[in-house]
């Protein structure tokens, strides 16, 4: 199994790379800009395919721990720190090395913090409300956890509409570009931005960010942790009494999977410059949920790549007007005629061709 | 507060509460003939107000009405034959996944029907500044036309579940299903009808609240929240407890718009429907033995 | 008996709303030995595992087990002190194969936590290798290694049982809680069942089980408690309960549905 992912992820890699040729051949080098966003989408989705495939538990709140991350992320790197330049929490950060000054559009000066300090403060906060959420929230079941989970996503969703600090129905724009790496010799800066320089990094950067994200899920999934997550799901009373701690285990996990929306959230929000509460919103923690279910909700492959590949026809505006309406349909498409996912109809077909041969 | 504020509060909270009741009511419809949780029971009460809005021009306001509720029973009875009769004993979380997509192509399709505008029905009596004195206290007659018509909704709801042949082979299914069967009471019928009950109920109180809280597209969502928090403040499956629940909700929403911004009053109903799932999860008024008993 | 009591339960009583279903229950299970817990249907047997297993609260009473008290700690918890159990409705988990199974058996056994498992690290491996081969050991013993890859959920029902016994034994228990592992069996399955628990007790695992099959319980127990009504109705040898006049008539008189 363990080689078999290896070589998965390797082909993985060079299907990444094929693509950048293909674009680079075709001159359609646009197309990798909502690649390298689908592929962020991705991280979040195949964070909460290993929640709902292997722990068994739903969420249809997602999307408000991908806003957690991403508006505090543009929040802290744009908001002017200035006038509480001399407040405890913000001379701590100054301490710290995590502030930076720079000059806004009038010439004014702007303290904000630093990139990477705003992207682990996020995460950190993300990781923080799962827990305080995930305590109580997880032990309900059923229908009890889904609409709890969705009042969730709606509670976050109605606060940053609702607060000028987050800038309210326009969201928060002109965040700045998340420097990863200075420049090195002959290479440039690594920096998570949408300047159509940085286009081709960028989309390089995002898949190997999925591709090392979804290798650690495989491995956990094999894990003995996620043979524990898939017991659970089956019987808790039956993991239990082998020892596994249910509660521990299901909050780990999804604490797991708040930190992949999280950090996707986070990066995408530099890459796009700015993001709305249109990402906070229960139709997109539906559509992560509809994602889910088409690849195989215990098939991480199948979540990844029918993710990946769905998001970015949406991206795409394939669907046009219908995009809502193309994600709802199928989700009752698949849940009526595929509760495996899209990838388990190979096998009926594969059955239905042998049953017509004989 | 001056008293008048204080009632003028009291009312417009029983008003929505009888509103969210009535979602609830439909919730707990269904959720006893099939275990299964509407998740597009908002809509229900978007389309009623939605149709009759588009029949209006055509018809007198009752015939719209009327014409509104009987379409969004068909509407109920066609997605429970398409999407729910043929599953052999789904699961939870399937069935879950099954009713949000019911929900979001509902909603999508008023939306390329209807437009993103908001509409409404005009008030049945007189108009918006039409008003009522009743004592000191300042009502539109709109206000007590909704009050009156959950009110007799409930009403009849009882009567039939109790009295009539029909609605006590829906509750003999709801209290065992095989037992049911055996007694020769078709249980998939006993499910057509829940839905088309539901969503019958969902369309009325979606045309009498047409007129004060106007009805867009995707006005269904936020229902189906409060509509479920008071599902389970009175307990799943007990709709007789969701009308105290119902206006409890409505009331407490009322008042706190006096303390807090408004766009936190949808926040309200969550706080409070995630407090109660997790020291309550039976309900107020429900015992946690047979809450224990329900099979999730 | 001279052995030590690997299990001691004190007045143990529970109440569902106003049914006493175990009422007062004492008695001791014995390091090594092998006990059984008879009654009639609905006479609280499995109420009363499940008051061991720390599946269900108890009302009132202590239990102790290995000199701990453990009424109040959590299934998982117990279960890492060193207590595993089967279940009457086998609890097998769906879509793993019956190795998988097994392995999640070795939980307590093992140590690799969310990061080591994501990482994947070399101390992982040796551990996930470890797990496997006495997993494999366990499927050996219980002769059932060749169905390793087959789905668990998909095995005939004695097979199941097997498999869940091995998940059982894969947590090294010192007790372990048998819930009618005879059920459903032919009467060739069952010698073959007798057999193993023999064989479990000689590997050193005291065994504490529920069974209705007399000839089951006859032959291997050490000690038989038989409950009637939630309450303990005698405690002795084999031989003895078989004289017991009190324990013919609720088997014989009262009701003869196990006879």
């Amino acid at each position: 199994m363990r080689t078999r992912n290896t070589l998965a992820l390797g082909g993985l890699c060079l299907l990444v790379a094929c693509i950048h040729l293909l674009t680079a051949l075709t001159g359609s080098q646009y197309y990798l800009t909502q690649l390298t966003m689908s592929a962020y989408y991705g991280l979040v989705i195949i964070g909460l395919g290993t929640l709902m495939g292997y722990a068994g538990q739903i969420s249809i709140g997602h999307a408000g721990f991908f806003a957690i991350g991403g508006y505090l992320a543009a929040a802290l790197t744009t908001r002017n720190l200035e006038p509480f330049l001399t407040s405890p929490p913000v001379r701590w950060l100054e301490a710290l090395g995590m502030l930076r000054a720079g000059q806004d559009l009038y010439g004014a000066r702007l303290i904000t913090v630093e990139p990477w300090a705003a992207c682990c403060l996020a995460v950190a906060a993300a990781a923080l409300i799962a827990l305080v959420i995930g305590i109580p929230v997880l032990k309900l079941k059923g229908h009890y956890l889904a609409m709890a989970t969705l009042g969730f996503g709606t509670i976050i969703y109605r606060v940053l509409l609702a607060s000028p600090y987050f800038g309210e129905a326009d969201g928060i724009s002109e965040v700045p570009g998340f420097p990863l790496l200075p420049a090195m010799g002959s290479l440039g800066p690594v920096v998570v931005s949408g300047d159509p320089g940085h286009r081709v990094m960028n989309y390089y950067l995002a898949c190997g960010l999925l591709i090392v994200g979804a290798g650690l899920l495989l491995n956990l999934i094999e894990s003995r942790v996620g043979r524990a997550l898939r017991a659970l799901h089956s019987s808790e009373e039956a993991a239990e009494a082998s020892g596994v701690d249910t509660a521990r285990f299901k909050l780990k996990v999804f604490i797991l999977s708040a930190v992949y929306a999280a950090l996707a959230g986070v990066l995408l929000t530099h890459f796009n410059g700015g993001i709305g509460p249109s990402e906070a919103s229960v139709m997109k923690s539906v559509r992560y949920v509809a994602l889910v279910a088409v690849g195989g909700m215990t098939n991480l492959w199948g979540t990844l790549l029918m993710g990946v590949g769905l998001t970015f026809l949406s991206l795409r505006g394939v669907f046009g007007t219908y995009d809502d309406a193309v994600f709802g349909m199928i989700l009752i498409g698949v849940m009526l005629f595929a509760p495996g996912g899209i990838l388990s109809l190979r096998h009926l077909l594969r059955g239905l061709l042998a049953g017509a041969r004989s | 507060m001056s008293p008048d504020l204080f009632f003028q509060y009291l009312f417009a909270g029983i008003t929505y509460g009888s509103i969210y009741a009535i979602v609830a009511i439909g919730f707990n419809i269904i959720y006893n003939a099939t275990g299964i949780i509407n998740f597009a029971q908002g809509e229900f009460v978007m389309l009623g107000g939605m149709i009759s809005i588009s029949l209006l021009p055509h018809l007198p306001l009752p015939l719209a009405i009327a014409g509104a509720v009987a379409a969004t029973m068909v509407i109920g009875a066609l997605i429970e034959m398409v999407f729910i009769r043929w599953l052999e004993s789904p699961s939870v979380l399937r069935m879950i996944i099954i009713t949000i997509g019911i929900s979001i192509l509902l909603r999508e399709s008023a939306l390329h029907v209807w437009g993103e505008s908001i509409r409404s029905l005009p008030y049945f009596f007189g108009n918006e500044i039409t008003v009522l004195n009743l004592g000191s206290v300042h009502l539109s007659p709109q206000v007590l036309v909704v009050i009156a018509a959950c009110a007799v909704m409930v009403a009849g709801l009882n009567v039939f579940f109790k009295g009539t042949p029909i609605g006590r082979e829906m509750r003999a299914c709801a209290a065992n299903r095989t037992a049911a069967l055996l007694c020769g009471i078709s249980a998939r019928n006993m499910v057509t009808l829940s839905f088309m009950l539901s969503a019958g109920i969902g369309a009325l109180a979606g045309c009498v609240m047409s007129p004060i809280t106007y009805t867009q597209y995707d006005s269904g969502t936020s229902l189906a929240i409060k509509g479920f928090t008071v599902a389970i403040l009175g307990g799943l499956g007990n709709s007789m407890a969701a009308v105290s629940a119902g206006i409890l909700l409505g009331v407490i929403e009322a008042f706190s718009v006096s303390v807090l911004p408004l766009a936190f009053q949808d926040a309200i109903s969550i706080t409070i429907l995630l407090i109660i799932l997790f020291v309550r999860p039976h309900g107020l008024f429900g015992s946690s033995e047979a809450a224990r008993l329900k099979d999730f | 008996m001279s052995a030590a009591a690997i299990l001691t339960l004190d007045s143990v009583h529970k109440r569902f709303g106003g049914l006493h279903a175990v009422n007062d229950v004492s008695f001791q299970v014995h390091e090594g030995s092998i006990k059984a817990v008879i009654g009639p249907n609905g006479a609280g047997k499995t109420t009363l595992f499940n008051l061991i297993a720390g599946t269900l609260p108890v009302s009132a009473g202590g239990i102790t087990f290995l000199g701990r008290e453990i009424q109040g700690r959590k299934p998982y918890q117990i279960a890492a002190l060193g207590m595993a159990r089967t279940f009457q409705n086998i609890k097998l988990f769906h879509g793993m194969t019956a190795l998988q199974c097994v392995m999640v058996g070795r939980h307590v056994q093992s140590r690799a936590g969310f990061l080591a498992g994501m990482l994947s690290l070399p101390s992982t491996w040796s551990e996930e290798r470890a797990i496997r081969t006495r997993s494999m050991e366990l499927l050996d013993l219980l002769q059932i290694a060749d169905l390793a890859d087959c789905e668990a959920t998909s095995l005939a029902f004695g097979q199941q049982r097997a498999v869940e016994m091995a998940r059982a034994l894969a947590a090294e228990p010192r007790l372990l809680l048998l819930d009618e592992p005879a059920a459903g069996l032919n009467i060739y399955e069952t010698a073959e069942v007798a057999r193993l628990i023999r064989r479990i007790r000689d590997m050193g695992i005291t065994v504490l089980l529920v069974e209705h099959d007399m000839s089951l319980v006859m032959d291997i127990s050490d000690e038989i408690v038989v409950l009637s009504f939630g309450s303990k109705l005698a405690e002795d040898t084999p031989a003895n309960i078989q004289s017991n006049a009190e324990v013919i008539r609720i088997y014989l008189g009262d009701d003869d549905a196990a006879a």
